[in-house]
C-alpha cells in the first residue's frame, strides 16, 4: 500500500474518534447553549444571594408541583400563586408525605417558565437543592426562599415555577423482586 | 525454492476459490459486493414482512391479528432493518462492484478489512432479529430510539439492540473508509476528480457523512447503555440529565443518516438518465457541487425533526430556513435530470423507467419535506401519517427504486447475462402502481389527522387504510418477481455484449460482461 493511502486512512480514523468524542462533548456543549441562551427554564441548583432592592414591580407567580412516572407521595404547593414584587426575598412551602411503609428518598427537579425569566430567579435556599429522605408515613413542608430580579423582562407578568420530584431511592433488587411475586401471589389468592 | 513459490503464486490468481470459503473468505471487491447485495435483499424481505404485519394489523380499525406491544416491536425492527440491513447494505454491495471498476483500480484499498466489514453486519442483525424471542420481548421504542422509552422503560433487550448498533455502525464505518482510501488513491492515471463518474462521486460524498455521523450515533447508543447499567444521568432528568438531548444528538446523526441514503441513488439515476438518453448528463459540475451542498447543509437542520419538542422562535425560524435551503441544490439536480432527458433519444428499459419513477416520485417525497419543513404547518403534520407517506416516498420510490434500477442496468454486466425485459417491465409496473397505492392515501389520512406508530385508529380512517394495505400486500409480493428475475438472469440468458448499452460510458464497459474475477491489475489509461 503505498503512503498516501496510509495517510487517509489515518486521517479517517482519528476523524472516526474524533466523531465518537464530539457526541460526549455535546452534552457540555448543551448545557452551555441552554444556560447562555437561558432555553430550557433551567434554574441554577445552587444558592446565590442577591441584595434586595425596592425599585420592583408587582408579578404573580404560580407554584406546580409533578410527580414523576408512579412516585407515590403526596407532593404539593402550600400556596399555589402568590403576588409578589421583584428585588425581594419571598419564602414559601411545599407539603410532601411519604404515604408508603418503606423509607424512601426523593429529588425535587425545578424548571421555570417562560424560560427566559429563568436567569431572573435566584434561590437563597430550596429543598431542590438536596435529596429528601422521609420515613414511612413522615410529613414535611419543604422551604424555598427566592427572589425574582428587577430586570426581569417587562413583557412577563406572571411566571411558573415547576417542581417535579424523582424517586431516587437505592432499592434492592432482589428484595423488590420478592415483594413484586409475594404481591402478585396475594392478588391470584384474592381472585 | 524461488521456483515452488512462483509456480504456486501462479495457480493463485486465476480465479475464485471453490465452495463455500470462497464467501466466507473472500478478499474480492466483486464477490463481498454480490454478498452485500444478496444480504441487504434477505434483508428487505425480512424488513418487508414485518411491514406486512403492520398493513395487515392496519387494514381494519380495532386490533385483529397482533398485540398492540408486538406491533410496536414490528414497527421498530422494521424501521431498523430497512435502513440499516437493507438500504444501507444495498449501496455498500453497489459500491463494492462499481467503484473499483469506475475508477480503474485493480481492488478495493483495503480488502481484507472489506471482508470484515460484511461478515460482521450478519452477527449484528442475528443479534438484533434475536432479541424477539427473549423475554420482555425485541425493541419496541420505534427506530428512532427516543429515551427515556429506550432508556427507563426498555425491554432488557435493549442491551443487545445496542450491541448490534454498535456492530452495525462499525461496519458501515470500515466500509466507508474502505470507499475513500480507493477513491483517493486508486484511480486510474488521467482520471481527475472533476472527471470521476457521478456514482463514484455519490459515495465519496457519502463515505465522509459516513465517517462524520455514525460515530455520533455509537455515541448516542454508548450513553444509552451507560444510563441503564452505569448509573449516569445523559438522560435521566431526576439525575440533572435532559431527554431532549438525546433527541439532539439522535437527529445530529439522523439527518445526515437520510441523506446517506438518497446520495447514491443520485449517483445511479445520474448514469441511468444520461445512458437511456444517448446524451452526456447535463451539468456534470453543478450535480457535484449540488450533492456536496446537500451533504454540508445536512449538519445544520437536525432539529426540524423537533420542531414541536419547544425551541426557541430564533432557533425554529433557523432551522426552517436551513431545511428550505437544501431545496435549491436539490432542484438543480432535478431540473438536470430532466434537461438530460429534454430532446434526447430516449428508450425505456427497465433501468430507464425505475429512474424516472424516482425522480418523479423522490420529487413528490422532497415537496412533502418543503411541507414539513415549515414550522408552523409541521406542528400539525408531526407525528401523523403526512410523515410516513413523506418519508415512504423518499426512501421507498426514492432508494430503493434506485436500487432496483442499479441491479436491472448493472446485472448484464456481472452475470453476463441480460434479464428479462418483459418481465422486468411488468415488475416495474406492478411496484410504481402498488407503491403509489399504498402511500399516496396516507398523505391524506395524516393531514386528516391519523398519528403515526399506533396499532389502532379512528373509524373515519378505515378506507384508506384499507387501500394502502392493499397496495402494500401487492408491493411485497411483487418483490418476489424481482427475486425470480435476478435469479432467472444468474442462469442464463441473452449474452450481453461488454458496453450492454447503447449510449453506456464509463471504464466498466469497456471489461468483458461478466467481468473477469480480477479486473484492471494494470491501470487503463484515462484520457
Amino acid at each position: 500500500m503505498n503512503k498516501s493511502a496510509k495517510k487517509t486512512i489515518k486521517v479517517l480514523g482519528f476523524t472516526v474518534f474524533g466523531m465518537f468524542f464530539f457526541s460526549f462533548a455535546l452534552v457540555p456543549l448543551y448545557d452551555v447553549f441552554c444556560e447562555v441562551t437561558g432555553l430550557n427554564g433551567k434554574v441554577a441548583l445552587e444558592s446565590t444571594n442577591i441584595e434586595e432592592v425596592d425599585t420592583g414591580r408587582e408579578i404573580k407567580l404560580q407554584f406546580i408541583s409533578h410527580n414523576n412516572e408512579e412516585m407515590p407521595w403526596i407532593f404539593k404547593p402550600s400556596e399555589e400563586v402568590l403576588d409578589v414584587k421583584t428585588g425581594k426575598y419571598y419564602t414559601t412551602t411545599f407539603y410532601v408525605k411519604n404515604v408508603t411503609n418503606k423509607e424512601m428518598t426523593a429529588q425535587a427537579i425545578p424548571s421555570v417558565a417562560p424560560s427566559n425569566a429563568a436567569s431572573h430567579l435566584s434561590k437563597l435556599e430550596c429543598f431542590c437543592f438536596n435529596q429528601q429522605t422521609l420515613k414511612p408515613g413522615e410529613e414535611a413542608l419543604l422551604p424555598v426562599k427566592f427572589l425574582v430580579d428587577t430586570d426581569l423582562p417587562n413583557n412577563i407578568k406572571s411566571v411558573a415555577m415547576s417542581y417535579t420530584i424523582f424517586d431516587i431511592t437505592d432499592y434492592d433488587k432482589q428484595e423488590l423482586a420478592m415483594q413484586m411475586n409475594h404481591d402478585s401471589m396475594h392478588s391470584e389468592e384474592s381472585h | 525454492m524461488s521456483a515452488v513459490i512462483e509456480s504456486h503464486d501462479h495457480d493463485h490468481h486465476h480465479g475464485p476459490a471453490k465452495g463455500l470459503t470462497r464467501w466466507l473468505f473472500t478478499t474480492n471487491h466483486k464477490d463481498i459486493g454480490t454478498l452485500y447485495l444478496w444480504f441487504s435483499f434477505l434483508m428487505f424481505l425480512v424488513g418487508g414482512a414485518m411491514a406486512m404485519v403492520i398493513r395487515a394489523e392496519l387494514f381494519q380499525p380495532g386490533m385483529q391479528i397482533v398485540q398492540p406491544e408486538f406491533y410496536n416491536q414490528m414497527l421498530t425492527l422494521h424501521g431498523l432493518i430497512m435502513i440499516f440491513g437493507a438500504v444501507m447494505p444495498a449501496f455498500v454491495g453497489l459500491a463494492n462492484w462499481l467503484v473499483p471498476m469506475m475508477v480503474g483500480a485493480p481492488d478495493m484499498a483495503l480488502p481484507r478489512m472489506n471482508n470484515l466489514s460484511f461478515w460482521i453486519l450478519p452477527f449484528a442483525f442475528f443479534v438484533l432479529l434475536s432479541s424477539l424471542f427473549m423475554e420482555g420481548g425485541a425493541p419496541n421504542f420505534g427506530w428512532t430510539f427516543y429515551a427515556p422509552l429506550s432508556t427507563t422503560y426498555a425491554p432488557p433487550s435493549v442491551t443487545f439492540f445496542i450491541f448490534s448498533v454498535h456492530i452495525m455502525g462499525a461496519s458501515s464505518i470500515m466500509g466507508a473508509i474502505n470507499v475513500i482510501v480507493t477513491i483517493m488513491n486508486m484511480r486510474a492515471p488521467g482520471m481527475t476528480l472533476m472527471k470521476m463518474p457521478l456514482f463514484v462521486w455519490s459515495w465519496l460524498i457519502t463515505a465522509y457523512l459516513l465517517i462524520a455521523v455514525m460515530p455520533v450515533l455509537a455515541g448516542a447508543v454508548t450513553m444509552m447503555l451507560m444510563d441503564i447499567h452505569f448509573g449516569t444521568s445523559f438522560f435521566n432528568a431526576a439525575g440533572g440529565g435532559d431527554p431532549v438531548l438525546f433527541q439532539h444528538v439522535f437527529w445530529f446523526f439522523g439527518h445526515p443518516e437520510v441523506y446517506i441514503m438518497i446520495l447514491p441513488a443520485f449517483g445511479i439515476t445520474s448514469h441511468i438518465i444520461s445512458t437511456f438518453s444517448r446524451k452526456p448528463l447535463f451539468g456534470y459540475s453543478s450535480m457535484v457541487w449540488a450533492m456536496a451542498s446537500i451533504a454540508i447543509l445536512s449538519f445544520v437542520v437536525w432539529a426540524h425533526h423537533m420542531f414541536t419538542v419547544g425551541m426557541p422562535l430564533a432557533a425554529e425560524l433557523f432551522f426552517m430556513w436551513a431545511t428550505m435551503l437544501i431545496a435549491v441544490p436539490t432542484g438543480v439536480k432535478v431540473f438536470n435530470w430532466v434537461a438530460t432527458m429534454f430532446k434526447g433519444s430516449i428508450t425505456y428499459e427497465t433501468p430507464m423507467l425505475f429512474a424516472i419513477a424516482f425522480v418523479v416520485l423522490f420529487t413528490i417525497g422532497g415537496f412533502s419535506g418543503l411541507m414539513l419543513a415549515i414550522t408552523p404547518a409541521d406542528f400539525q403534520y408531526h407525528d401523523t401519517y403526512f410523515v410516513v407517506a413523506h418519508f415512504h416516498y423518499v426512501l421507498v420510490p426514492g432508494a430503493i427504486f434506485s436500487i432496483m434500477a442499479a441491479v436491472y442496468y448493472w446485472i448484464p454486466k456481472w452475470t453476463g447475462n441480460m434479464y428479462d425485459e418483459r418481465l422486468g417491465r411488468l415488475h416495474f409496473w406492478l411496484s410504481f402502481v402498488s407503491v403509489n397505492v399504498t402511500f399516496f392515501p396516507q398523505h391524506w389520512i395524516g393531514l386528516a389527522g391519523m398519528p403515526r406508530r399506533y396499532p389502532d385508529y379512528a373509524l373515519q380512517f378505515a378506507d384508506w387504510n384499507m387501500v394502502s394495505t392493499a397496495g402494500a400486500f401487492a408491493f411485497g409480493l411483487s418483490q418476489i418477481l424481482f427475486l425470480f428475475i435476478v435469479l432467472k438472469t444468474v442462469r442464463g440468458g441473452k449474452k450481453a455484449t461488454s458496453q450492454v448499452w447503447e449510449g453506456a460510458e464509463g471504464l466498466e464497459w469497456t471489461v468483458d460482461s461478466p467481468p473477469a474475477y480480477h479486473t484492471f491489475t494494470t491501470p487503463p489509461k484515462v484520457s
